[in-house]
């Protein structure tokens, strides 16, 4: 033990060891050694070019067995007590409160005297926060304005695949799906659209949308009205769209309402016509906004 | 050495005072009390492993061509976010192993985050003077819950960029400023280019900040007001028993850091979580089918599904139905969480301090509200699966969700009321948590066997209490001497006698002194009862007869 001279010696005092324990000893021993022999084997692998699973068992071992050593050392080899100490009460004295009060009072009355300079230096540092918050929002992003109301789907636009090549009106046999584009936007998050092909005679068309659905095509926006997922299965037997996210399903024939699941509103539907050469246009962009609900968005 | 350092800091930083104080410190010592620790633990690793990752990822979702090691992917485009998290996996050395382990470790932060929240409810914890820690907590699971959804979410694969467009839907759905919130975090309708990059920022600094921040608040905290312990003999209001700091629960806390980090470690080398090379990189109109999120989303997504799709519209606005289940449950699940304590003292008006903890038992209301609200996410949790149970046990998917739909109203009563009942009669059980004396087989002189049950703790037992010694250098351990006596070091009994002890009278089973059956167990002298108290062999009582 060393002494610490100077003020005070420092004089060990005697100190309670647990004895013997052989075993244990040895058990810790073991564990620390084990970590070692890990730790080379595990430099080995890295130099080897690294292999995961071994690097993970390695690692387990590694830290396993400083871990073990540890425990077993703190939990059998040094006296476990137990202890009791006493808990201090964590309020304060009383004495010690009303110091306190008083001192708090005291720069509470110099300061509080005048009131005037109190409220400027108040709205000084307020108006300075309020003023900072606007660029610094305003910078994140664009305001919404008409965006969510809109799609780039314009009068006209010429249907794409995904790969950019034209749909025309023999690509889809009855039964078929395939998800679409504007020419100029070929992937668009916000213009997906499915385009499905039924057998003309089972539609049941509403009210106004007689036109909308050439030679068996129906198109409805892929974003699904309850969270915006692709509403990516179709299933040809029912007729139904299927959201993998939360299960809603929607009808075709119907006009994509929703048969199931907590979608609230039905897929909106992309008008569309054959243009003289066979292609599929757009007769002009949704009528109402696409996916999911907003503030802005009414009923 | 180590005496001579101290000495060295000590003139300049006087640290002998605070110091010393903090060396004897005392820990009670029961296994729930390390739930907490595994969540310390598990943000440990997390911290190591995701500096590791943050050299090699790049948070960008420009598109390149993807030229590395995993060929089926080889000349796709890909963003450089989803080409860096194939290259650190693929190309780094460890760098699979450090991703899974980072993967792995979030969801034992967060996991051992929830069990801890849910022992510190049980056994009220919470009360005062823990109010404040209690807060901090709820704060800390929030901040792990987000971090952990925003650090998934950086590879820019498919499932999560799934997950993101839902995320946009819920900032969406908030009322009157929600397309705000989503365009401003978005940087414009989504997906924007803007979501990665921001994603990492919040994901490696300003959320772990956070949480680093409120963890230290939290730890000081509970050091500062010393922590809560058990009902248990010479446990009281008034004192902390335990072990001490330094070097007992510094080695067992130490250790037990480097076995929760090598759980991990075989996990992240041997378990595969979030392959996102078969996932494939994120496409806005391409979707997987049967995906879930991260365990800790679970009741979120199973609350989106169960939701009935009613949608509140009216005078140009909207309400949309994405609100209530995504917005609304998850404000009112944390806001009554972090409100409990306050709520409990406004039911009790219970205003005292309390160090000891309850027994969940003891407080049969409180256990029953608990469980009841724990059933309640924990149905919501399994709805989250709805498509896969329909698949695997070939039900309709209507069925199960209506199915759902209903267990989530029936499940939280009855099981509040089952857990209501139970503590109610444990609580009525004479003895229920105490050990119970063990019956030992015997055979006497004729060869029969009979059971006897074991003494009762010998009084000097019970007098086992620890002692008090904040001022001492030393601290005294209670008495481990008789510890020694009771646990048999004395000389076995029935040394002689050809016909055996007829009787063990003088021969005490003894009480055991850390549980076990009792059966088969050999019995003891009871040296302090002998007159002479020097423990001689008294076996030599049998050849009376």
């Amino acid at each position: 033990m060393t002494k610490v001279e100077r003020d005070g010696a420092f004089t060990p005092p005697e100190v309670e060891i647990v004895e013997g324990k052989r075993g244990m000893e040895m058990l810790v021993a073991l564990a620390f050694v084990l970590s070692v022999l890990a730790s080379i084997a595990l430099a080995v692998t890295f130099v080897l070019g690294g292999q995961p699973q071994l690097e993970g068992v390695l690692l387990f071992i590694i830290l396993a067995g400083i871990g073990v050593g540890m425990v077993a050392w703190g939990k059998y080899l040094v006296p476990q007590g137990p202890y009791s100490q006493e808990r201090e009460a964590l309020k304060s004295e009383i004495a010690e409160r009303q110091a306190f009060l008083a001192s708090l009072d005291r720069g509470q009355r110099q300061i509080g005297r005048r009131p005037f300079l109190m409220k400027l230096m108040g709205a000084s540092i307020g108006v300075f926060g309020l003023v900072n918050l606007f660029p610094f929002l305003r910078s994140l992003g664009p305001q919404p304005k008409k965006a969510l109301f809109t799609t780039p789907w314009k009068k006209g636009a010429l249907l794409v695949d995904a790969n950019g090549s034209t749909v025309t009106v023999n690509t889809l046999e009855v039964g078929g799906m395939v998800t679409v584009f504007p020419s100029y936007d070929v992937g668009g998050a916000i213009s997906q659209t499915v385009l499905i092909r039924v057998a003309n005679t089972d539609i049941t068309t509403r009210p106004g949308r007689e036109t909308w659905g050439p030679q068996g095509y129906l198109a409805y926006s892929k974003l699904c009205t309850h969270a915006g997922c692709p509403v990516g299965l179709y299933q040809e037997l029912t007729q139904q769209l299927l959201c993998p996210c939360h299960q809603s399903l929607f009808d075709v024939l119907t006009g994509a309402n929703p048969v199931f699941g907590p979608a609230p509103r039905p897929l909106p539907q992309l008008p569309l016509y054959v243009d003289s050469s066979g292609y599929i246009r757009a007769q002009s962009g949704y009528d109402e906004p696409v996916g999911p609900g907003f503030w802005e968005r009414g009923a | 050495m180590i005496t001579q350092t101290a000495d060295w800091f000590d003139e300049r930083l006087g640290i002998a005072k605070f110091t010393r104080k903090s060396l004897n410190k005392i820990f009670p010592d029961h296994w729930s009390f390390m739930l907490g620790e595994i969540a310390m633990y598990s943000f440990i690793v997390l911290l190591f492993t995701g500096v590791f990752l943050t050299l090699f990822f790049v948070p960008s979702s420009k598109e390149i061509i993807y030229h590395g090691a995993y060929k089926p992917l080889d000349g796709h485009k890909v963003s450089e976010a989803y080409a860096s998290t194939l290259n650190l996996s693929f190309s780094v050395r460890a760098g699979l192993v450090m991703r899974q382990m980072h993967h792995w470790a979030a969801n034992v932060f967060v996991a051992a985050i929830v069990v801890h929240l849910c022992r510190v409810f049980f056994t009220g914890a919470f009360r005062k003077p823990r109010e404040i820690n209690w807060v901090i907590g709820t704060m800390l699971l929030i901040l792990a819950i987000v971090n952990g959804f925003l650090g998934y979410s950086l590879p820019d694969d498919l499932i999560s960029g799934t997950g993101i467009r839902i995320a946009f839907s819920i900032l969406l759905s908030v009322p009157v400023v929600g397309s705000y919130l989503a365009f401003f975090l978005f940087g414009g309708n989504f997906p924007g280019h803007s979501i990665i990059p921001r994603f990492y920022a919040l994901h490696i600094l300003i959320i772990p900040a956070l949480i680093a921040g409120l963890l230290g608040a939290h730890l000081a905290i509970m050091w500062h007001q010393k922590h809560t312990q058990y009902k248990g003999k010479g446990k009281s209001e008034r004192n902390v028993v335990g072990v001490a700091m330094w070097p007992a629960y510094a080695l067992q806390a130490g250790g037990f850091f480097f076995l929760t980090a090598a759980v991990i470690a075989i996990l992240g080398g041997l378990v595969q979580i979030n392959p996102i090379w078969l996932y494939g990189q994120y496409i806005p109109y391409k979707v997987s089918y049967a995906v879930q999120p991260d365990w800790y989303m679970g009741w979120l997504d199973g609350a989106l599904r169960l939701m009935p799709s009613w949608e509140i519209a009216g005078f140009g606005h909207m309400i949309p139905t994405v609100f209530f289940p995504a917005v609304l449950l998850p404000g009112i699940t944390f806001t009554a969480l972090a409100l409990w304590p306050f709520i409990e003292k406004k039911i009790t008006k219970d205003t005292a301090e309390h160090h000891l903890l309850d027994n969940p038992r003891d407080v049969p209301w409180r256990t029953s509200v608990g469980v009841g609200v724990l059933a309640f996410y924990v149905v919501l949790f399994f709805a989250s699966s709805t498509d896969v149970l329909a698949n695997s046990f070939q039900l309709s998917l209507n069925f199960v969700l209506w199915g759902f739909r209903i267990l989530v109203f029936v499940v939280p009563p009855i099981a509040a009321f089952v857990a209501y009942k139970v503590a109610k009669e444990a609580g009525s059980v004479p003895g229920t948590g105490r050990r119970k004396r063990a019956n030992v087989i015997l055979r006497n002189a004729q060869g029969a066997y009979y059971t006897e049950q074991t003494a009762p703790r010998s009084p000097q037992h019970e007098e086992e209490v620890a002692e008090e010694l904040p001022e001492e250098v030393v601290y005294h351990a209670l008495d481990r001497n008789h510890h020694g006596e009771l646990v048999g070091s004395a000389a076995p009994s029935g040394a002689g006698g050809p016909a055996g002890s007829p009787s063990h009278s003088g021969v005490d089973l003894g009480p055991l002194p850390s549980g076990g059956s009792g059966i088969f167990r050999i019995p003891r002298v009871r040296r302090s009862a002998a007159p002479d108290g020097n423990g001689e062999p008294i076996g030599g009582i049998g050849d009376r007869g």
